[in-house]
């Protein structure tokens, strides 16, 4: 048995695994939760409608050529518009009650708008369950890849121009400073040189993220939505930084405390949480347009209940009310979930079409594999709720205070 | 000698609450020809309230009909519990609306007038449990208090140099108040690491960050030790000598006769007495509402 484990495809793993780091899913993903913290994570507001967001960015840039018949570049204004209206009708009924009441509506709204698209009244506009195709041509174009050639991120790999080179090798100096910075805030102890620390740490990371891009590979078709997305991910992120260091952030921070203490203190919390929640909802059409423009279709079911709560769990993982935690987060979601995944088909393969340990099978077929692997991701969450409820990059010293 | 200290030290204690500040003469003096009725008005009042009435199913939480609040002086609003205190607080700040009647700040009508906007308008409040924004620091509670911040926009929060000179200025600001309030060492601390009484301050501190002119404090002694009590004291005493009119609700009879200028009573809903504190605590209405006939002697005298 435990031979069987040695002879597994530990390379075929690893690459799956990274891969799924920096993938469509992590990127999209990202996006969503950088727009789900805007509004859980600092304004303290429930919504489990994140993905009635994302559908309106998704079926904005879809209808532009299914049903509007303009410009696909059209489709961002119109998603942006969606989004405002979604945010309204879900804000005017619920921000001024409760905080159980907006959760309530969210989620049952973002499901009425998600079985409004792919009903059959609708299916001139919304094409029905079958979504719409063909609108993504213009964006392949435009960007600078080969659908037929693979890339890999390596800067070093003979795929990659000079320009692409120096690019990646940048973009990794980036990741390496900032990964030193957390790894030196976290570890260095009382009287350590920390310029020292930090150079080391700076220095390991970079070789780190430098081994780590070897494995790292996509197709053409969908590194064009990878890069894109990530672009865009790292500039939403920005953006919310900058929010929530004003100001502004420091008056939603005080509603998710204490609503009736800003109250008090001259700010209109109705109109913030308003804000906050339609910011966050256009945050997240982008993650609609990017997932829709990688696949090239809109489909209605890839909007539904589980998309918001897996998000809300990257979330969570990476720590609400921390940039950083809310895109590292779902890296690290759709990192150990493709692991999980690989791993356990290949064990699935390797033991003869079944796993158990002592003679008990608890796999004997492969459709069970992802049964188990969703099985594993609650497991993780809960465990995190247990053992780490600041998430990853939370603040465990906030964390310890109590609400009130 | 040890009598000696004894009195010296009752003395002191005696010259401290008989030497009145120049603002305090000015409002007792203001206030010494008011008649001691309830409803009386005043000769120049902040606030006003006519006809009040607030219920809440069948029960009449609040029956106000008439009050007015002296600018610039120290007004305490005491009553037995239930007796529609907070309630009222909730009415005049907008945080509830009543079923009828009117009532005006300055002048002003605050009918229709939404919570948040009476603190602009100069008139702020603080709540009888206390509401410091636990997981933000001492500083930011602090921060969020002023008003006007051009950076509470979300479109002036992308751009720093709209906002970070005034952010400088009410940082400025806020860092004296603490320094007043003997907060400064807590500055960077999370709020909720305070003490109680140390929340106290902080509320009563980030309320004054918006620049009112009425301080609503709402049992600011609550939990409260003796010692901080006393600079509490006089730290209330401070707000009416820079020119603030205070409002507070309290059930310590000792500090409301020490610092206040007049005395409000609540019973049921209703207001049943006003005077000046020295009127008040011989006022047979208030002694069976509210005071008890032991008033003042110890609860063991009488076994």
């Amino acid at each position: 048995m435990i031979a069987g484990i040695l002879d597994l495809p530990f390379n075929d793993i690893l690459r799956a695994t990274l891969s799924a780091f920096f993938g469509v899913n992590a990127m999209y993903f990202a996006i969503a939760a950088i727009g789900l913290n805007v509004q859980f994570g600092y304004a303290g507001l429930l919504n489990f409608g994140q993905a009635g967001f994302m559908a309106c960015g998704a079926y904005a840039v879809g209808m532009t050529t299914h049903y509007f018949h303009i410009s696909f570049w059209w489709g961002i204004p119109i998603a942006i518009t969606y989004a405002v209206v979604f945010g309204l009708i879900m804000g005017i009924p619920t921000l001024r009650l409760r905080a159980d009441y907006l959760a309530i509506v969210t989620i049952a709204l973002a499901e009425v708008l998600r079985l409004l698209v792919r009903s059959v009244t609708f299916k001139k506009k919304f094409g029905g369950s079958d979504g719409i195709n063909g609108f993504a041509e213009t964006f392949r174009s435009v960007t600078p890849f080969d659908d037929a050639k693979r890339y890999k991120m390596y800067p070093f790999d003979a795929s990659n121009g000079s320009v692409a080179t120096v690019l990646l090798l940048l973009l990794f100096a980036v990741g390496a400073l900032f990964a030193g910075r957390i790894l030196t805030r976290r570890f260095s102890k009382e009287g350590q040189n920390r310029t020292l620390v930090q150079g080391v740490a700076t220095v390991l990371s970079f070789g780190f993220i430098l081994v780590i891009s070897t494995y790292v590979e996509y197709a053409g078709l969908s590194f064009k939505a990878i890069v894109v997305g990530w672009i865009l991910a790292a500039i939403l992120g920005l953006f919310v930084y900058m929010l929530m260091k004003s100001p502004w952030g420091r008056v939603l921070k005080g509603i998710r405390e204490d609503e009736e203490a800003v109250r008090s203190l001259g700010k209109s919390v109705y109109s913030y949480k308003m804000q906050a929640l339609i910011l966050g909802g256009v945050i997240a059409t982008f993650s609609g347009i990017m997932f829709s423009l990688d696949r090239g279709s809109v489909q209605p079911d890839n909007y539904s209940r589980d998309v918001t709560f897996y998000v809300l769990t990257a979330l969570v993982l990476g720590g609400a009310a921390k940039v950083s935690g809310s895109i590292v987060g779902p890296m690290l979601f759709w990192g150990i979930l493709s692991f999980a995944d690989v791993f356990l088909n290949s064990l699935f393969k390797e033991w003869g079409n079944q796993i158990g340990i002592f003679g008990w099978k608890f796999v004997s077929n492969s459709s069970q594999v992802g049964m188990i692997v969703q099985g594993m991701i609650g497991l993780m969450l809960v465990l995190l709720m247990v053992f780490r409820p600041q998430g990853l990059f939370g603040n465990r010293k906030e964390m310890a205070l109590d609400g009130r | 000698m040890d009598a000696e200290n004894l009195e010296l030290g009752a003395d002191g204690g005696e010259t401290m609450t008989t030497e009145l500040s120049e603002t305090a003469r000015v409002a007792r003096a203001a206030l010494a020809d008011v008649a001691p009725e309830p409803g009386v008005a005043k000769p120049d009042p902040i606030m006003s309230a006519a006809g009040v009435r607030r219920s809440f199913g069948g029960i009449t939480a609040v029956d106000v009909e008439r009050v007015e609040i002296q600018r610039g002086s120290i007004t305490a609003l005491i009553g037995p519990n239930g007796a529609g205190k907070t309630t009222f607080f909730n009415l005049m700040t907008g945080f509830d609306t009543p079923d009828a009647g009117s009532w005006a700040f300055n002048g002003k009508s605050l009918e229709k007038v939404a919570a948040h906007k009476t603190a602009g308008m100069g008139m702020v409040r603080t709540f009888q449990l206390t509401k410091s924004l636990t997981k933000m620091s001492v500083i930011e509670n602090m921060k969020l208090g002023a008003t006007g911040q051009t950076g509470e926009k979300w479109w002036n929060g992308l751009l720093p140099f709209r906002w970070k000179a005034q952010e400088k200025l009410i940082e400025a600001r806020s860092d004296e108040l603490l320094r007043r309030f003997k907060l400064d060492h807590m500055r960077n601390e999370y709020a909720g690491t305070l003490s109680g009484g140390q929340r106290k301050l902080l509320e009563m501190s980030r309320a004054l960050m918006t620049n009112p002119q009425l301080v609503m404090l709402d049992e600011p002694m609550a939990g409260v030790n003796p010692a901080l009590k006393q600079s509490l004291n006089q730290h209330i005493k401070g707000l009416r000598d820079e020119g603030m009119t205070v409002l507070f609700v309290e059930h310590d009879m000792d500090m409301v006769h020490d610092i206040s200028d007049w005395v409000i009573v609540m019973a049921e809903g209703r207001i049943i007495a006003e005077g000046t504190p020295d009127q008040i605590s011989t006022n047979p209405a208030v002694i069976d509402a509210y005071l008890g006939s032991h008033q003042g002697k110890s609860l063991l005298e009488d076994l």
